[in-house]
C-alpha cells in the first residue's frame, strides 16, 4: 500500500509522462515470450525451491526417527518415533522456555510498536525547530553496531539489579526504535493532513489525534512492526546470553543452545532431542509467517529490512 | 509527503500556536529522546571511555591510555577473527546478491506461481538462527550429513566441513546462503517497479535481452543493489548467532580443531567482554568495528555515486 505512495511512483520517470509508472499497469505480461521459456524458468525455480526446502524436510523427518536412525539416508521418518518430542519435553523445560519466549516476544513487540508509533506521529505531524536534525539522528542510530553500546547497557541493567531477569530483553523497546519509527512515519505521511485538521477544528487534542485517528488508520503498518519485532525477539540469542543465568528464565533460542551443548556433540549425542527442540522453536515462526505473510513481504519491500 | 507537513516557516517570531505545537511535538518525541540519551548517547560515551581503561566489572575501571588499542593491533586472536570476518563478508555478500538477483529475475517471469516460490525462499529467514546453526551442523556432518551424501552421489568425496579448519569457513558461507530470502524480496520489488515502457522502448531500438538487462534493468534497480550491498555488508561484519551456536559456548574445548578457525569478530568481542571480563579491551574492539563499518560504508556510498541511478534525480 505505501509502496506506491512513497516509492516515488508519482515521481516522474525521465523521458516519460509523469504518473505513468509500471506499478499501476495491470500485470498482464504480453504474450511475446514462448511458452517453453516460461516452463524453463519454472523448472529452474522448482530446482532452487527443492534445494531450499530439503533442509526443512530433513529436519522434521530426522526429528521423528529413533536416535540411531537420525543420520540414516532418505527423507522419510522411518522407523517412526514421535516419542522423541515427549522425551525432549521431559529432558528440558521446553514448555517453560516456550512460554518465556511468547511473553518476552509480546512485551518486546507491543512496547516497540506503541512507543515507535507515538514518536513517529511526533515526526510526521508537527513542525518544530530541529526536526530534520533529530530525524537524522534517529536514522543514524541504525548504523551503530550493537557491540558499541552492549557493555554500558549491560552495566545499566546490572546497576538496576535487573540482570538475570527478563526485563532487559524488552524494556529498552519502550523508547521506540529507529527502524519502526521510520516505517510508521512513512505510513503517517501518506495520510491526508485534512483529516487531522478537521479533527483539530472539532476540538480534538493531539493525543486524541494520535490515538483515535492515526492509530486505527496505520493498523497495517503497526502489524508489520509487531510481527517483525516479535520475530526478532523470538530468534534472538545474544541478549538472553548476556542477561540470563537461571535456566527457568531462558527463552527458546537460549534453551536450544543448552540442549545442543548438553545433548549434541560432546554431550550425549541425543540428536533426536536436539532436533525435536529445533522443530519446536521453528514451527511458531513458520506459522507466524503464514498468518502475516503480507505484512512481512510489505515490510521488507518498503523498508528493505534484512530478516 | 509535502501534503502532510508544510515546510517550517522561516519567520523569526513564532506564534503562540507554533510554540504550543512545538511543546507537544517534543512531548511526542520524548520517549525516543530519553531512550537515545540512556541507550545510545550515554553508552557510546561510556564505552569510548572504557576503551581507554582496564575494567573487569568487579573493580573500578583503571585508566590505561592507549594500551587496549596497542594490544588490539598486535593481538593475533583479534587479527584472526577480523580476517575470518572479512573473508566471510567478501564471499557472502557478492554470492547473496548474485543468487538473489538470479532468483528474483526468475520470479518476475513466472506469473501467478510467484507468491508460492517467494514463500519458499523466505521461510529459511524465519527460522531462528540457533536452529539454523544446529541444522547445518548436522547437514554438514562429514560422514552422514545430507550435503556430503549429495556430493557423494555425483562422485565427490565431500570435505570435513565442521572439523577441518580449512573447510569451516566455506561451510559457514554455504549455510549463510540458505537465508538470502529478504534480499530476493527486495530485488523482486525493485524489478516490478521498473516501468515496462523502458523495455518496450529498448526493444524498439533493437536491444537484445542482454542489452536490455544491462542498460535498463541494472540501472533501474541499482538503488536496491546498492542498498542490499550496504545492509548485507554491515550485517555480515557482525555475524554472531549461527556460528556461536555451532562452534562456541562451552564447546570450544570439544572442537576437534582450534576454534580460531571459526572465530568471528563479534564472537571474539563477546567472549572478551562476558567470559574473560575484559570489558575495556572489548570496548576498544567495539569502537574499531564501528570505525571499520563507517569506513566501508563511506567507500560504498562514494562508489555508488558513480553507479547508482536515482529516479527523478534533479541534480
Amino acid at each position: 500500500m505505501t509502496t506506491a505512495v512513497e516509492r516515488g511512483a508519482a515521481a516522474p520517470v525521465p523521458g516519460l509522462q509523469p504518473g505513468r509508472s509500471a506499478a499501476r499497469r495491470p500485470p498482464t505480461e504480453p504474450a511475446r515470450r514462448p511458452i517453453w521459456h516460461r516452463m524453463l524458468f519454472v523448472a529452474a525455480l522448482v530446482g532452487a525451491a527443492v534445494l531450499f526446502m530439503l533442509p526443512f524436510v530433513w529436519l522434521v523427518s530426522a526429528s521423528l526417527r529413533p536416535r540411531e536412525y537420525v543420520f540414516a539416508p532418505g527423507f522419510l521418518p522411518v522407523p517412526f518415533a514421535p516419542e522423541n518430542y515427549a522425551e525432549a519435553w521431559q529432558a528440558v523445560p521446553l514448555l517453560t522456555w516456550f512460554g518465556n519466549s511468547v511473553l518476552v516476544g509480546v512485551a518486546a513487540a507491543a512496547a516497540v510498536t506503541l512507543s515507535s508509533a507515538w514518536v513517529a506521529f511526533g515526526f510526521a505531524y508537527f513542525r518544530f525547530p530541529g526536526r530534520n536534525l533529530l530525524f537524522g539522528l534517529v536514522l543514524a542510530t541504525m548504523m551503530l553496531p550493537f557491540a558499541v553500546t552492549m557493555i554500558p547497557t549491560y552495566l545499566i541493567w546490572s546497576n538496576l539489579g535487573l540482570t538475570d531477569t527478563q526485563v532487559p530483553l524488552w524494556a529498552g523497546n519502550l523508547f521506540g526504535s529507529a527502524f519502526y519509527i521510520f516505517l510508521l512515519r512513512q505510513f503517517l505521511l501518506s495520510l491526508p493532513r485534512e483529516y487531522f485538521e478537521a479533527a483539530r477544528m472539532d476540538g480534538a487534542s493531539y493525543p486524541q489525534l494520535f490515538w483515535k485517528l492515526a492509530f486505527p488508520l496505520i493498523r497495517p503498518a503497526l502489524l508489520v512492526a509487531f510481527v517483525f519485532e516479535f520475530k526478532a525477539s523470538w530468534t534472538d540469542l545474544l541478549k538472553p546470553l548476556i542477561y540470563l543465568r537461571n535456566e527457568q528464565l531462558y527463552t527458546l533460542p537460549r534453551g536450544l543452545k543448552v540442549v545442543l551443548d548438553r545433548f549434541g556433540y560432546g554431550g550425549e549425542q541425543q540428536w533426536e532431542v536436539v532436533l525435536a527442540g529445533s522443530v519446536l522453536a521453528t514451527l511458531p515462526m513458520i506459522i507466524l509467517f503464514f498468518l502475516a505473510q503480507r505484512h512481512f513481504v510489505e515490510g521488507i519491500a518498503t523498508t528493505g529490512r534484512k530478516g | 509527503m509535502a501534503t502532510v507537513t508544510p515546510p517550517v516557516p522561516g519567520r523569526r517570531h513564532r506564534t503562540p500556536l507554533a510554540r504550543r505545537e512545538a511543546r507537544w511535538a517534543y512531548l511526542f518525541l520524548a520517549p525516543w529522546i530519553i531512550g537515545f540519551l540512556i541507550f545510545y548517547a550515554g553508552p557510546m560515551l561510556a564505552s569510548l571511555w572504557l576503551s581507554f581503561t582496564e575494567y573487569d566489572v568487579i573493580n573500578p575501571p583503571q585508566y590505561t591510555g592507549l594500551d587496549n588499542y596497542r594490544q588490539l593491533m598486535s593481538d593475533p586472536a583479534v587479527a584472526r577473527s577480523l580476517g575470518n570476518t572479512v573473508y566471510y563478508t567478501a564471499l557472502h555478500v557478492p554470492l547473496v546478491m548474485l543468487i538473489s538477483l538470479g532468483l528474483a529475475l526468475l520470479l518476475k517471469r513466472v506469473g501467478r506461481l510467484q507468491g508460492f516460490f517467494r514463500t519458499v525462499f523466505y521461510l529459511p529467514v524465519m527460522t531462528p538462527a540457533v536452529a539454523v546453526g544446529i541444522l547445518f551442523l548436522l547437514l554438514l556432518n562429514t560422514q552422514d550429513g545430507l550435503i556430503n551424501r549429495a556430493l557423494g552421489l555425483v562422485g565427490i568425496a565431500g570435505p570435513s566441513w565442521t572439523t577441518d579448519p580449512h573447510w569451516v569457513m566455506p561451510g559457514i558461507i554455504l549455510m549463510s546462503l540458505w537465508s538470502l530470502g529478504s534480499t530476493v524480496i527486495i530485488y523482486l520489488a525493485a524489478l516490478q517497479n521498473v516501468p515496462r515502457d523502458l523495455y518496450e522502448a529498448a526493444a524498439i531500438d533493437g536491444a537484445g535481452s542482454w542489452a536490455r538487462f544491462r542498460s535498463v534493468t541494472l540501472p533501474m534497480i541499482s538503488g536496491a543493489l546498492f542498498f542490499t550491498l550496504i545492509v548485507n555488508t554491515i550485517a555480515s561484519l557482525q555475524m554472531f548467532t549461527e556460528v556461536y551456536t555451532m562452534y562456541f559456548g562451552n564447546r570450544e574445548t570439544q572442537n576437534t580443531f582450534n576454534s580460531d578457525a571459526a572465530s568471528f569478530y563479534v564472537i571474539h568481542l563477546f567472549q572478551e567482554a562476558f567470559q574473560f571480563l575484559h570489558m575495556g579491551f572489548a570496548s576498544a574492539m567495539a569502537w574499531l568495528l564501528f570505525v571499520i563499518i563507517l569506513i566501508i560504508t563511506l567507500i560504498q556510498v562514494k562508489l555508488s555515486n558513480r553507479f547508482v541511478y536515482y529516479e527523478g534525480e534533479d541534480k
